[in-house]
Order: C-alpha cells, then structure tokens, then sequence
C-alpha cells in the first residue's frame, strides 16, 4: 500500500542514527498486504538498538510470514528526535519494513517486557494517530495487542491494549489471525466490541475490556467477566516441546549495533530452580529443553545465514542445559564457516563447573566474568532460595582467576525480604574475600559490585512482600559503599527512584492507568533511560489522581488480600506461592523439581505438561545440583518489615 | 613473514538509497559478515582477538551515497576474483553493490593513504536558518557564488583541530567545481577536492559557497590516485601481477 518513505527520508537528515528507521535487515520482509490477509505491525516499545535483538519479537515474525493468511512487519519507539519530527510534519509512525503508516495495520501488538517501557506504547499509539485508551477506539482502529513478561500483572495497562497474550506467544498468535480474519470475512458482526469477544474466546487472551472491576476502599474486591463465554481467570499458554519451535530460522542481522549483537539460539524455555524473586522462572515454568542436535543445527545454519562470528546460548540458566559440556566443546572445536567463532553463555551459574564451561569457550579474551549471588548471606539466599554458598562462589572466582580473567561482577539485590544490615554488609565481605582471591593470582585482580533494588513481582512467592522504599535502598546502597572505600571493588547500583516507579507499575491495579497516562502527557518517555527518567513525574501523577504510592509500592500484602493479576494465571497455585513464601521467611530453600519429587506447584499438573529435560541426573558442580544440604539456616532471627538499625 | 602467503584484493563497490544512513563503521560490519557468509578463505589477524585483515578507504559520511568506494581484504589463499563480486554482493543489504574485486600487489600502499583527490556531486541547497530568508539557491545565484570562490587566492575557514579552533586555508583543496544546472531542491554541482594537505567535507565546502546554503544529495563519484603525474583509478593502481609473469 502505500509507503510513507518518501516523507520520512527528509526527516532523517536531521537526527541521530537515521538506520534506526531503514528496516533492511538480512532476514527482515516485505511481506504483500493481500486483502485476505490479517496485518500485524509488531512493535518494540523502546529504542532500535534494544528491540531488534528481542528474540520473541523474531519469533513472532517469523511464524506470522509463514502464514499464507498473515503479513507482519515491525516497528520500534522513534527517538525523541524524530518523534518530534514526526509530530511536526505531521508523519505517523511506521513500520520500518515497507514503512507502511501504522494505523493501517489489523493489529498493532507490543512486546512488554519491562514495566518502564509502559509509557512509550503511549507515546507510539499516539504518533500512530491511534487513540490511546482502547475505549476511545472506533472499528476502523487497530486492535492493540500486548504480550511479554510484564502481562503476567496486566491491570495497570488496561486503559490502552485491547487485549493480552498471556505466556508462549508461538501458538496465540496464529489463532487471533484466525479469529480476526473470519470477523472481517462475516462483515465484522458485532462491531469491534464482536471482535473483541470473539478474541477474549482465544485461550490466553485476556480481554480487559470484557471485565468488571469493583474496589473496597482502596481494596480491589473483585474481577469479573461480563459475559459467560468470556473465562474468568485467563490461563496462560505454553509449547509443549520447544523442539517443534525452531525459530528465528532466519534471525534478523541488524545494519547499526546494537545490544546482544549476535547470533542467538534458545537452549532451553522455564527454569524450576525457584528463585524467589525471579519473575521469569516462576512464569515460565516447566523446563522445555530443544534438542541438543537441533541446537547445533540451528548454531551452524544460523552462522551459515547470517555471517556472526559469535553464537549466544541463552536461557534462564544456560549451565544447567543437559550435556552443556559436551555441547559446549564440539561447537568450539568445530571450525564453522570461516572459523574464529566465539560462544557465549550469558546467564552463568555460580559454581567451579561452570567457571570451566566458560574457560573452554573463552580461550582468549578473558577480560571479565559475572556472577549473580543474590544476597549477602546464606541465610538471606535460603530466603530467596538462590541456593548458592560461599564456597560455591569462591571456587567459582578461584577457577576464574587462576584461569586468566582479572575482572569479576557480582550481581546482588537489596531490599529483599527480612534483608537486615548484616546481610547487606555481606555482601562488602563477599567482594572483599572475592578481590583477596583474586590478588594471589594477579595484581590486577578487580571486582565490581552491581546493586539492584528488589521489586516484587506478581506470579512470585514475594508478590506479598512491600518493597522497600527509595530512603531505605539509599541507605543500603550508601553502607555498602561506605563499607568498601577503599577497597578494589567497585560498586555500581540502579537508581532507587526508577526503582520506586518500577514498583508501582509492577503490582499496580487498574487506576495505574491513569498514572501511566499523566506521566506520558507530562513527557515522561524513554522512563528506563536515567537521563529521561524524573520520580517526580510519577509522584506527582499518582497525587493528582488521588493515588498513594506507598500503599503500591512499600505496603505487605495479607494472604487473603484480592490480588489485581489473581485472574490472570500462570498455573503457580497461590496455596502453593503462600507456603513458598512462608517456607521463604522461615528461611528453608526448596530444591529444583527437575530431579526431585514434584512440589505440586500447580503447572505441570494444571496444564499436563512434564518437564523436557535430556539429562535424569542433575548437572555437575557446586550446591545448587541436587546434592545440597538445605536444613542450615534459620539459625538468623527472622524479621519481616523495617529493618534500619538492625545493627545497633 | 608479510605477505607470506596473503592473498591481497581489492573490492569496489557503490552506496545508494536507504543504506545511506549507515555509518562507515556499519558497512565495514556488514563486508565482515558478508565475507563470512560467503564463506572466503579469511586470514586473520593474531593476537586475543583475531579479526579480518580489512583496510578501508576514506570514509564516507552518514547519509552520503558513492558510486565509488574502495576496501581492501586479505585472504589467506589465492582464489578466482571474477566471481567475488555477484558473490558478496549477494550477501550485503541492498544499497552496497560490489561493482568489481581486482587481485591486489603485495604491500600496495593503504587505500586511506594513496587517495589524492576525490570527485562528487553535490546538491546545494537553500539552508533551514531564518535569516537565510528567501534565497533561492538557484543555478544562476550559484554559479556566481562559485565563480567568487575560484577567483580568490585564499579561503580561510575556521576548523576545530584537537579540541582547539583554528584557522585553514582550503583553497589549494578545491580542483574544480562545475554547476550542473538546476536540481529538485536547489543546484547540483560537480566537484573535485584534494585530500591533502587537508580533508574538506562537502558541507564545509557548501559553507564556503553561501552560508545560507546546505548540502542536499551527495555523492562521491570517483577516486583518483596521482602517482608520479599520472591519475590512476584505485583498481588498476596496484595490480598483482601474477607469479609466473613475476618469475620471468
């Protein structure tokens, strides 16, 4: 149809990185928009450089162009500099494969995958000229669609995304086509309001619109369907077998850099190691291995393809993949393409065995390695069931230093549940031993410590828990400081006040809305880019809307307490998630149910699947196998709230 | 151990329409995977990090389009040139066309520095500032500008060298600059600059013209290489000449 380059190409002169706009990636389409056929404009609501390499974005591509009743094409959050481009030449956003306007697709559908992009979806509906509160729309608008992790709480994004897929988007995707096509071939029956019934009937969509919402006070009472036929609680969906999904077949190879420049192949979908705060673990669950065969397969067309010369091996816990040593060798010793191909495993587990891994495959260049112990004691990673010990740690940056690297990170949260300041400070004494370690081997042995604030997530055993505020993280992050001037390790740590937003987003019900729209309106864009970023601008938006922070944010939540996302689900039974964070405040860790008894929480059961997972045997290496010995602890008084002076 | 068994070529390709707005260092990335995917018989560079032996020539700015660009590539065995060039072509975005790949001398001096002078075509346009009003930068007005610029001796612009402002004088620079005639948006003209013994982007050049002018379009058109009086074209500046002929 028809293109909008010719009015875009002027713009580009003026500003910064104009083939963030270009499209023309090996790999990327132009697919024919036949009148039969459903559009999809896929959108990354943040910069080029950090959406391209979004893998379930490819995904999506990918498997909607293979359809012969759907075109897909993508889009990405123009740059303040030509958003305001575009605003004043009056040019709406676009796709940036045939830059076809935006508003002329069937559905406009954004990847949510961190709470501070909520703003930019606004921002693109806007530049779109698509009314941004889904209410306001009239049948000839896009339908917008969300997925990605943060829907798993989709309440505070009611107001503006017509519907949600909740879970693996393989599957949904091709049905909604299906659903959308056969409205528009009846004659559209029932309007939009028809479709999006009809689309509330696909399982895993969720369609806020088809719901009511009663409060108590400032309680949330209940969610309920208006209809019979639409679900009352939304299950979420998942691919059984992760090898019937090899997708990106053709991964797209960006033109300008940007983050995780490579070729990535997914080892694996779920992790069942039950880290406490981790979001991604619990809602993704169970453990969907892809065959070791198709991981090389995919490894060497994709080099063949695409010309990288590095391959990522991702997943939650890419150590943990069964056999990842014997796979990890034959990729380096086999001589793909041109040869000089580098493999990386991003998300390393903290153990010897592990440091070995990486040895094999970082010959050279071993400049730095990161770890991620959590929190500062082992009482406190029995709270957050990262079940890592001390001397798990120390063997790892042992193996590290004796090995080459001089340079270790270690990623730590504060601001956990019953976190008190000794632990904190263990987290000083952990990279103080760290650098000693490292100072028998070389001089320049450094170690930096990362320091995020804990935001609880929902679908998570800590969704009860109230964060902690800004002062409180300050004070934690300003003792740890404090505690290591002077000392070869560094600490870097994430902003407090974007901290605070994050959770009020995070756990936010439908009011959140509301915020979310005043922070947009006021110029709140681009929010998980500091120099963007302004607490005030959400203060002031949830004072103006009559809206506590603290009661989103820093409140504990009671066990009978209406959760806003409890009619969402993600198979995790909520007796299950309560004993789990009972078991957490009594400090007792509960082993990966890869190769133990199954817990019942509720996934594999509900939705009868099984784990796929090659290996019986757990992997090699320190505690967090299966060989771990988890009656310690419990011995630290357990202290559940206010935790400032703890020392004194 | 230098040109042990290196096998030196030469590749010359265009840039044209969207690819544009790559930068320099984008194009050198997507050379890299293009020799990859094509699967060249690469040598490396020793050392922690082994890379691609490629030198590329001058750089061309964002957003500028070239019928003639240059790269030179190390492999670490001889091969057949002819098919190189539909072949990495193949392999690029579309917008980088590889026009032709000559085997290359041992050692041929550096692209970045044998280029003596480069050819271009360039838009001049009437600038977005207020105060450049209604100036039309028509051909006739142009042309007068650029007669006043070939008739003086000296053109002294103000540079940023080092974080220091300085002054040059870019005169002995310009060789030639032809108007062509009207374009779409202003004038178009052809001109000639010299690399040495400074680079003078064709903004500046623009500049020099009006100040109330900008660049539209540009364009490199060619490369020279002078060499004891005689202009030679990149491709044929160097040629390898092959063993046996050496031999005799």
């Amino acid at each position: 149809m028809t293109s909008l380059w010719p009015r875009i190409e002027p713009l580009l002169a003026g500003v910064e990185k104009p083939a963030r706009y270009i499209g023309m990636e090996r790999g990327s389409r132009r697919p024919h928009h036949g009148p039969g056929a459903v559009s999809w404009l896929l959108v990354y609501p943040d910069t080029y450089e950090i959406g391209l390499p979004n893998q379930g974005l490819q995904i999506l591509y990918e498997i909607l162009n293979e359809r012969p009743d759907a075109a897909a094409e993508r889009s990405y959050a123009p740059w303040l500099d030509l958003a305001a481009a575009l605003r004043e030449h009056a040019v709406p956003l676009f796709s940036v494969d045939t830059h076809r306007p935006a508003a002329d697709f069937d559905i406009v559908a954004f990847n949510l995958s961190a709470e501070l992009v909520y703003t930019n979806l606004l921002e693109c509906l806007d530049l779109a000229g698509i009314p941004v509160r889904a209410d306001q729309r009239s049948e000839d608008d896009p339908v917008v669609v969300a997925g990605g992790h943060c829907t798993f709480n989709p309440e505070p994004m009611t107001d503006f995304v017509d519907a949600f897929v909740i879970g693996d988007g393989e599957e949904p995707v091709g049905e909604m086509t299906e659903c959308i096509g056969d409205w528009k071939r009846a004659g559209r029956p029932g309007g939009r309001t028809g479709m999006l019934r009809a689309l509330a009937a696909v399982a895993g969509v969720y369609v806020p619109s088809m719901y009511d919402v009663e409060y108590d006070g400032p309680a949330l009472a209940s969610v309920t369907p208006r209809f019979s036929d639409v679900p009352a609680v939304v299950e979420k969906r998942t691919i059984a077998d992760l090898a019937d999904w090899p997708y990106p077949k053709e991964p797209l190879v960006p033109l300008i850099e940007v983050v995780h420049d490579r070729l990535n192949v997914e080892l694996f979908r779920g992790c069942t190691r039950g880290c406490r705060f981790c979001q991604a673990g619990m809602i993704t669950r169970p453990v969907r291995e892809r065959p070791a065969e198709q991981v090389r397969a995919m490894v060497e067309a994709g080099l063949a393809r695409t010309g990288y010369d590095e391959v990522a091996l991702t997943s939650l816990s890419s150590a943990d993949f069964s056999g990842i040593d014997s796979l990890v060798s034959e990729l380096v010793s086999d001589q793909i393409g041109c040869g000089n191909v580098g493999v990386s495993l991003p998300s390393l587990r903290v153990d010897a065995f592990t440091v070995g891994i990486a040895s094999e495959i970082q010959k050279v260049r071993r400049t730095g390695l990161t770890f991620a112990p959590e929190g500062g004691s082992w009482r406190l990673r029995q709270v957050i069931n990262k079940l890592i010990t001390e001397e798990d740690l120390y063997a790892a940056v042992e193996g590290a230093y004796s090995q080459g690297w001089r340079r270790v990170k270690l990623y730590f949260l504060v601001g956990l549940p019953t976190e008190m300041d000794e632990d904190t400070l263990g987290i000083a004494e952990l990279a103080r031993n760290v650098v000693k370690i490292g100072k028998q081997y070389t001089k320049q042995a450094s170690c930096t410590v990362s320091v995020g604030g804990f935001v609880p997530k929902a679908h998570t055993p800590f969704q009860w828990f109230g964060q902690n505020g800004t002062a409180e993280l300050h004070r934690k992050i300003h003792m740890l400081r404090d505690d290591l001037r002077k000392t070869a390790a560094q600490v870097r740590w994430h902003d407090p006040e974007a901290t605070f937003a994050e959770g009020i987003a995070s756990r936010g019900d439908r009011r959140i809305g509301a915020v979310i729209e005043r922070v947009w309106r006021a110029g709140g864009t681009f929010q998980e880019w500091s120099e963007h970023f302004q607490l005030g601008r959400w203060t002031d938006a949830m004072a103006a809307e009559g809206l506590d922070p603290d009661w989103y944010v820093t409140r504990h939540r009671t066990e009978d307490e209406v959760l806003p996302w409890d009619h969402i689900a993600a198979g995790l039974h909520r007796d299950f998630l309560w004993q789990d964070w009972q078991s957490s405040l009594a400090a007792h860790g509960l082993p990966d149910c890869r190769w133990t008894p199954c817990y019942d929480c509720g996934v594999c059961t509900d939705y009868a699947l099984e784990h796929v997972v090659a290996a019986a045997v757990p992997p090699a290496g320190g505690s967090q196998g299966t060989g771990q010995d988890l009656s310690l602890g419990g011995a630290v008084p357990v202290l559940l709230g206010p935790t400032r002076g703890a020392l004194s | 151990m230098k040109g042990d068994a290196g096998f030196p070529i030469r590749i010359a390709f265009t840039k044209n329409g969207k690819v544009r707005f790559i930068s320099h260092r984008d194009v050198a990335r997507a050379f890299e995977r293009a020799f990859r995917i094509e699967q060249l018989p690469l040598a490396f560079t020793l050392g922690f990090s082994p890379r691609p032996k490629v030198s590329f020539g001058l750089a061309l700015s964002v957003g500028h389009e070239s019928d003639a660009e240059y790269l030179d590539l190390e492999l670490a065995e001889p091969i057949a040139v002819e098919p190189l060039a539909a072949a990495i072509s193949a392999a690029l975005p579309e917008g980088l066309e590889v026009f032709d790949v000559v085997a290359l001398a041992d050692r041929a001096p550096a692209l970045q520095e044998a280029v003596t002078s480069v050819e271009w075509n360039i838009e001049v346009i009437t600038g977005s500032a207020p105060e450049s009003g209604e100036i039309d930068a028509g051909p006739e007005l142009v042309a007068a500008r650029v007669d006043a610029v070939l008739g003086s001796d000296t053109l002294v612009v103000d540079r940023i060298r080092k974080g220091k402002s300085t002054q040059e004088d870019i005169r002995s620079v310009i060789r030639r600059i032809t108007v062509l005639g009207a374009s779409e948006q202003g004038t178009s003209t052809a001109v000639e600059l010299s690399t040495r013994p400074t680079s003078v982007r064709p903004a500046e050049l623009v500049a020099v013209i009006g100040q109330e002018f900008c660049e539209g379009r540009v364009r490199r058109t060619r490369q020279w290489i002078e060499r004891d009086g005689e202009r030679l074209d990149p491709l044929t500046a160097d040629p390898r000449i092959a063993l046996e002929a050496r031999a005799s």
